[in-house]
């Protein structure tokens, strides 16, 4: 494993009026590792992604990939400097085909595909993510799960070089779950950098190298998920200070 | 189920042969000014300036979905070059001109509200008209001028029909080009999830800019063609609201999410408008109300979505009858 930083967050804040979402946040994620961000429900972890893609922007603070800032920077430039993700929920193209979908990943972003060459990589891509032979389905016949997987296949089409992955194995259920499991496990091997906001415990578990746990817009813990799983702060969090 | 592949860029034996029959039907309409110089032909004009005016405005606000009501803007703009600059340039250069004036001002308009979406650009844009109207309209008299323009040039009605035909052509060919290309499927990106467009990379802005500066430039040349047909024109006819909402209901009417679509309003559309002004000449909002109605409630992807639903449907019976 590198140990470049992939993506430094430097006193980042989110303000949205009086509320503050995150807070100060400071902590890095190493080039080609899998990286979690839990907390409870509203802790902040969706929006410390939509600041890392330029979705939101920051309140002060500023993020730096790989030497350079992105904090400021649009959606798009961001994307074309190699950082894709998913979201919390599904986002498809509906009037789009499976392949489409997949495609629009794949001609605008960090690695962009002409003609030939970007239908072998859509084929790739389905191949991979568990899609062959659906190409020409329209999405809206597709099943939840499959859904996800052309979100995973859009994301991964540019080449990114670090992936931020919303709760995508929200709304699983167990076998589904194993599936999810080792896709993303999958990408890591390719050399990406893999940044998962989840509740599942045991997907953290088996996926991540390091994670943070973030409560109220501050980051709480961070370290080995066994280690930052059993921390006291952390099942306060979860639980409530009564019942840890 | 087969399903289009838009980003491939290769040519389709049936996208050939659709090439083939608008080459065919342009030609044919071409030569109506040899047949009939009278009536027909000026309903002709009629016809194929809103085919024009249509097509062009469903080339942006087809698959953006962003509904511009700035086309009486553009189109009066046009109107307004060639009336006043007769004296000084000739008649085709002052088309050029009218189209770049047209293609800079909705730069400008796209950079102040390309960034918002929905109601906001709809107001912004029927404002605009009207802005511009009242200004015109303030210049003229603080000159001390009449309140409009003469546009006196010798050019036939036959002349207009055949250059707004050739207009009519190029937007095809353009909006045919737009869709085989990168900027054609940012633009159905962008028309699916805008959010989803950034978030691969696509410069939606940009994109969007780009799509309204030619739509508006076409508009604007579209006002320079006829402004002689007019032979005087003012601001209330130059910019007049109900040439954005006639727009706006053929091209929905007809389907603006394809580039054929906007015809197949027009020309039904034309009609019955030619035939209400002609008899009911104080009914024409009430056509105007009972389209928007058929729009919302009946075809909400016009003419080309039904045809399409009932062709899937017919597609479907032929494929599994027994």
């Amino acid at each position: 494993m590198s140990n470049s930083v992939a993506l430094s967050f430097q006193n980042v804040t989110k303000n949205f009026g009086g509320l503050t979402a995150v807070d100060k946040v400071n902590f890095d994620i190493r080039d080609n590792e899998v990286f979690g961000l839990i907390g409870p429900n509203g802790s902040g972890k969706t929006t410390v992604l939509d600041l890392v893609s330029g979705l939101l922007r920051l309140s002060s603070g500023k993020i730096i990939s790989y030497d350079k800032k992105i904090s400021g920077k649009t959606s798009a430039q961001i994307a074309r400097r190699g950082v894709s993700r998913t979201f919390q929920l599904v986002r498809m193209l509906p009037t789009l085909n499976v392949k489409e979908n997949i495609a629009s990943g794949g001609v605008f972003g960090f690695r962009r595909y002409r003609r030939k060459e970007l239908d072998r990589k859509v084929n790739y891509m389905m191949s991979q993510v568990g899609l062959t032979g659906k190409g020409m389905l329209p999405i809206t016949m597709l099943t939840y799960i499959d859904q996800k997987r052309v979100e995973l296949a859009r994301a991964l089409m540019s080449d990114p070089k670090i992936i931020l992955l919303d709760e995508w194995l929200a709304g699983l259920n167990p076998t589904e779950m194993k599936i999810g499991i080792n896709l993303i496990s999958g990408i890591r091997y390719e050399g990406r950098t893999v940044v998962v906001v989840e509740h599942h415990m045991e997907a953290i578990r088996s996926l991540c190298d390091r994670c943070i746990v973030m409560n109220s817009g501050q980051t709480i813990a961070e370290g080995k998920p066994n280690e930052v799983l059993n921390d006291e702060r952390v099942i306060s969090a979860y639980l409530g200070v009564g019942n840890a | 189920m087969k399903h289009r592949e838009n980003y491939s860029l290769n040519i389709k034996r049936r996208e050939l042969y659709g090439l083939i029959a608008s080459i065919f039907a342009f030609g044919l309409a071409a030569t109506l000014p040899i047949f009939n110089t009278g009536y027909v032909l000026s309903l002709g004009v009629t016809i194929v300036m809103y085919t024009v005016l249509s097509t062009s405005w469903a080339l942006f606000s087809g698959p953006t979905h962003y509904i511009s009501l700035a086309t009486a803007a553009f189109f009066g703009i046009g109107m307004y070059i060639v009336g006043g600059g007769l004296e000084i340039y000739s008649f085709p250069i002052l088309i050029a001109i009218a189209g770049c004036v047209g293609a800079i001002l909705a730069a400008l308009i796209g950079l102040a509200t390309l960034r918002l979406s929905g109601v906001y650009f709809v107001i912004f844009t029927l404002g605009l008209s009207e802005l511009i109207r009242q200004l015109v309209t303030w210049a003229q008299t603080t000159m001390g001028t009449s309140s409009g323009l003469y546009v006196l040039i010798d050019v036939t009605e036959s002349q207009i029909y055949w250059e707004l035909l050739t207009i009519a052509a190029f937007v095809f060919l353009i909006g045919w080009c737009i869709n085989r290309s990168k900027i054609g499927f940012a633009l159905k990106i962008i028309g699916n999830d805008e959010k989803v467009a950034r978030h691969v990379g696509i410069n939606t802005a940009a994109v969007k800019i780009v799509l309204f500066m030619i739509s508006g430039s076409i508009a604007s040349i579209t006002g320079a063609i006829l402004a002689p047909r007019w032979t005087y024109i003012e601001p209330t006819i130059a910019f007049s609201p109900m040439l954005s909402f006639l727009v706006v209901i053929m091209a929905l009417i007809g389907g603006a999410h394809r580039l054929w679509g906007p015809i197949l309003g027009v020309i039904p559309f034309a009609l019955c408008w030619d035939f209400i002004t002609a008899k009911f000449p104080n009914q024409t909002a009430l056509m105007l109300g009972l389209a928007f109605l058929l729009i919302v409630y009946a075809i909400p992807h016009g003419f080309a979505g039904l045809g399409e639903k009932y062709w899937g449907k017919f597609k479907h019976w032929r494929d599994f009858r027994v």
